[in-house]
């Protein structure tokens, strides 16, 4: 595409110089590529694709959220309030009957009462209309340290008054805040999984571009320990881990060291992903040519054949991270991933184990469940969208 | 006029790009005749390839047909195709059951999954209602009617089984499954080389006439049009700058295009006049030492022998290279010719030890007069062979880096070497590419932003970035196109004299071997069947095989058809 370009060799003699072209509105000047570097192509492709720049959008939200679980949550994840227990979500107005009978602005919640089921004689929280709850935004509540440091109190939104109840998305069996302990639950959920797919990182690059660039007994060596490393079933091996480390430790390292060990094994994907990107690349003409041009081994890996991959493990790299944050759920579901009191995703299911939760309060399933889903998805969707884009130079 | 089958009228096609609206075709007319070929003639890029997909509306996106009319002439009357809807019913009858489309790669356009007869059949079966048996009995007399031998066998082949050659009969034949009016050959012998190509335009040329089709033929080469064609139209960025009768088009073209193309064409038919004559005299003379001398080279693949340690080595495998001898003179331009698989590449990737050898000698005559074994050099030793003997490849979109700029790819090897700074390297690279013909500016620049000819001289820059004596070109216009190509062959020969290089100049294409080089070796079957001075391997040849290969090369002048009384030669 020589759009724009002024023709750099003298042309034929002729009225045309190039193919006819025009810009996509009229009166609009064309665009030029032409000094553009492989990272401006790729990020022009990847947003035309808009379902991944959509899903990357709700990546980087969940992020923020995560970064700043502590001001955004109306309580405080660990606050119970036996008072409150499986209290219903309640919605938000914005009207309310004024003094003088007419209606005025004055953004609220419902307060609850108590109704007694006949049959069962159980205590159950219903929305009580009459309770008129004023909510805010930057309002005064729990105190709290933001990123363990600053000592803050003031909350995004939450009740004007901290001692009454507000319970957006319901409460739990001990009466804590939901939304708060699912807005913590993000940050620990969502940055768990970024050490381990760290790790397996960096090993399945080396192994794998040693694997790939050398070939012979060296990649025949490479391959059959990953066949075994790969052979490893994870679970089992998680549970006995689980239990040989001390019990002094605290829940969240004793996770993080699991996931350590367990990224130790997880390389081998990606190892087998770079492999193959070498061996194509290996052969192609440009890498020849930097070998006749009098490179050494360690210049043409690193100068000519890593910037083509970085793209593509960028990609692998981004679909690995929801493989992490689903693996945190389910072993804490099971109960030897994390354990309270740490808040994650994982442990907010294990309250809807019993079914009788789930019958009486739904939304202890609903909403941790949709919090999983949504990252899971904007994941696969961001990474998918990154695989597309990122080699720019095929047609 | 009644034998008017097809008629395009003011057909315009654009493509919506990211960065602009590409008019890739504009305002083209033209008529197909029944039994007669239009040969519609352009380089890359000029638009051909997608209006003859237009017609059977199978534009890829973001193509769009914005106006015009193809008219179709039948029996219920004329169809506007261009009005058709593009999943229609009556566009699915009218593709391949009345316009029948022969593809470029005959590799990539069959399945390699289905046998050549479970194709035939189908599409036979999508427009004709015959049993299946009917139906195979009609494919194998289609595979007849192409020439393929033992029809009935062959249905039951898969592609991988067939020659590229056959591959392209098959193709044919099921183009041709449901006696279409209009027979569309996209490039049908680019990909074949020229014997088999003189095979498939006779066969073409010879159905055509039998069935009395419409033939619309696309092609870039001016050669295979003097041969086929009864009308001739020249495309260029998406019009038809001329068209009439191929006589006219090539004895009395009045735009300054066709002449240029046609001059591009026969210049090459008629050997350099850039070239010095005494040259040749000297080498004769032998009064000079050779600056690389090879000797028995051989390269055996796949020998089961070697693997086991037993039977010599000799017993199997595929002689890709066998018992190759030649000298290459300093100042010399020696060509290697032959047909794909006759081992020309290897040679060229055994001389640079891209490939290592199986056995034989390759001396190198060091600048300082020693002379080297190139097959014995340690790594270091090997790099600084490489720095005076280099490489020009073949593809100009796979050999430069395309994450690198203009100027990290010419100045790689100035770099590596050590010789330079940054700064003295840039200054180098930009008197590099006025060398090559190219704006200094260019430097910043990334690959993608270069038609394929500016890449090729890309790379014509880094092979010459570190003074080298000799330089190995492996098909290094083939991938060009017409114009280009000798634009950067008389590049290469006006380098040569400034430089005092000497080329090897690996080709299939005799007549670019003709103009550039001064003595031709021509390989067969990994053999060196016969080298002499290029003019009288051209002209006057004396082995059966280099015959058989000159003849078959298409004359660009309708007025003396070569291939009309070409040799044919069994193959032993």
């Amino acid at each position: 595409m020589l759009a724009g370009n002024r023709p750099l060799v003298s042309s034929l003699a002729s009225a045309e110089t190039g193919p006819a072209v025009s810009p996509l509105k009229p009166g609009a000047s064309i665009a030029s590529d032409a000094a553009a570097g492989q990272w401006t192509l790729i990020r022009h492709r990847f947003f035309r694709n808009k379902v991944a720049a959509f899903a990357g959008c709700i990546i980087l939200l969940l992020y923020l959220i995560g970064a700043f679980a502590e001001f955004l949550a109306p309580g405080l994840p660990n606050a119970s309030r036996p008072q409150y227990t499986f209290a219903p979500p309640q919605r938000i107005s914005f009207f309310a009957p004024g003094a003088d009978g007419g209606r005025e602005f004055l953004p609220h919640v419902k307060g609850y009462r108590i109704e007694i089921e006949p049959q069962a004689l159980r205590r159950t929280f219903v929305i009580d209309e009459n309770k008129v709850i004023p909510i805010g935004f930057f309002v005064d509540g729990p105190a709290y340290r933001l990123w363990g440091l600053i000592p803050m109190t003031t909350h995004l939104m939450g009740p004007l008054d901290s001692r009454e109840p507000m319970y957006l998305l319901g409460s739990d069996r001990l009466g804590r805040d939901l939304l708060s302990r699912l807005i913590y639950g993000t940050r620990i959920s969502m940055s768990i999984g970024l050490a381990g797919v760290a790790i397996s990182l960096t090993l399945g690059i080396v192994f794998g571009a040693i694997s790939g660039f050398y070939g012979g007994w060296v990649d025949t060596v490479i391959q059959r320990v990953i066949e075994i490393v790969s052979a490893m079933p994870t679970i089992p091996l998680w549970l006995g881990l689980a239990a040989a480390i001390p019990l002094t430790w605290s829940p969240l390292s004793v996770y993080f060291v699991v996931t350590l060990i367990v990224s130790l094994l997880g390389w081998t994907g990606l190892a087998r992903e770079v492999r193959g990107r070498f061996f194509a690349l290996r052969g192609e003409d440009f890498v020849t040519a930097a070998r006749l041009d009098g490179s050494r081994e360690r210049r043409i890996i690193f100068r000519h054949i890593l910037p083509s991959l970085t793209s593509h493990i960028l990609a692998v790299v981004t679909l690995a991270v929801p493989t992490m944050i689903v693996a945190e759920t389910s072993l804490s579901f099971l109960g030897v991933g994390l354990k309270p009191p740490v808040v994650s995703w994982g442990v907010l299911l294990q309250d809807a184990q019993n079914v009788r939760s789930v019958a009486t309060a739904p939304w202890l399933l609903i909403w941790p469940s949709l919090a999983v889903v949504t990252a899971v998805l904007s994941f696969n969707f961001f990474g998918d969208g990154l695989r597309d884009a990122a080699d720019p130079y095929d047609s | 006029m009644q034998d008017i089958i097809l008629s395009v009228r003011n057909l315009s096609l654009d493509f919506r790009l990211r960065t602009h609206i590409l008019h890739a075709v504009r305002d083209v007319s033209f008529d197909l005749r029944r039994g007669k070929t239009l040969c519609l003639v352009g380089e890359s890029g000029s638009g051909k390839s997608v209006t003859a997909r237009a017609l059977m509306r199978i534009i890829d996106k973001p193509g769009r047909l914005v106006s015009g009319q193809i008219l179709l002439d039948g029996p219920g009357g004329v169809v506007d195709i261009a009005g058709l809807p593009e999943r229609g019913r009556e566009i699915l009858a009218l593709r391949g059951g009345r316009i029948g489309l022969v593809f470029q790669e005959p590799m990539s356009s069959l399945s390699p999954v289905h046998t050549i007869g479970s194709q035939i059949v189908e599409a036979i079966r999508q427009h004709r209602k015959l049993s299946k048996k009917d139906a195979r009995l009609r494919a194998a007399d289609l595979l007849r009617q192409v020439e393929i031998p033992d029809p009935e066998r062959m249905l039951d082949r898969y592609t991988f089984e067939f020659s590229g050659g056959m591959r392209q009969r098959a193709m044919i034949a099921m183009a041709l499954a449901c006696d279409p009016d209009i027979l569309i050959a996209d490039e049908p012998t680019t990909a074949l080389d020229v014997t088999t190509q003189a095979e498939i335009l006779d066969l073409i040329r010879r159905l055509q006439q039998e069935r009395g089709m419409a033939m619309l033929l696309i092609t870039h080469d001016m050669g295979v049009v003097a041969e086929i064609a009864d009308e001739v139209a020249v495309m260029r960025y998406g019009r038809i700058v001329e068209s009439g009768p191929v006589d006219s088009i090539f004895h009395a073209s009045s735009h300054p295009y066709t002449r240029q193309l046609l001059d591009a064409t026969v210049r090459l038919e008629s050997g350099a006049a850039a070239r010095s004559p005494a040259a040749t005299s000297v080498f004769e003379a032998k009064a000079v030492e050779p600056v690389i001398s090879v000797r028995g080279l051989s390269k055996t693949y796949g020998s089961i022998g070697k693997i086991f340690g037993f039977g010599g080595g000799s017993s199997g495998g595929l002689k890709a290279v066998d018992n190759v001898d030649f000298d290459l003179y300093p100042g010399e331009n020696l060509g290697i010719v032959g047909e794909s698989g006759s081992g020309k590449t290897t040679i060229g990737r055994l001389l640079l030890r891209i490939t290592e050898p199986t056995s034989g000698s390759i001396a190198y005559r060091a600048p300082e007069g020693r002379s080297v074994d190139v097959t014995g050099l340690n790594k270091t030793e090997l790099r600084a062979y490489h720095r005076d003997v280099r490489l020009i490849f073949q593809d100009p979109f796979a050999s430069l880096n395309p994450r690198m700029t203009v100027r990290q790819i010419i100045a790689d090897p100035l770099l590596v070497s050590g010789q330079m700074s940054d700064r003295q390297a840039g200054e180098r690279v930009a008197e590099l590419l006025r060398l090559v013909g190219l704006d200094p500016l260019a430097m910043e620049r990334y690959p993608h932003a270069f038609s394929g000819g500016q890449r090729q001289r890309i790379g014509i820059a880094r092979a010459l970035a570190l003074e080298p004596r000799v330089i190995i070109a492996d098909e290094a216009t083939s991938a060009l196109d017409v114009s280009i190509r000798s634009q950067i062959l008389d590049l290469l020969l006006s380098i040569q004299q400034r430089l005092g290089l000497s080329f090897i100049f690996i080709s299939h294409d005799i007549s670019v071997v003709r103009y550039f080089c001064d003595r031709v070796a021509v390989m067969h079957k990994g053999r060196i069947v016969e080298t002499g001075d290029a003019e009288t391997i051209c002209t006057n040849p004396s082995e059966p095989y280099t015959r058989r290969l000159i003849s078959s090369v298409p004359n660009p002048d309708p007025r003396n058809k070569r291939m009309l009384h070409r040799m044919r030669l069994q193959e032993t």
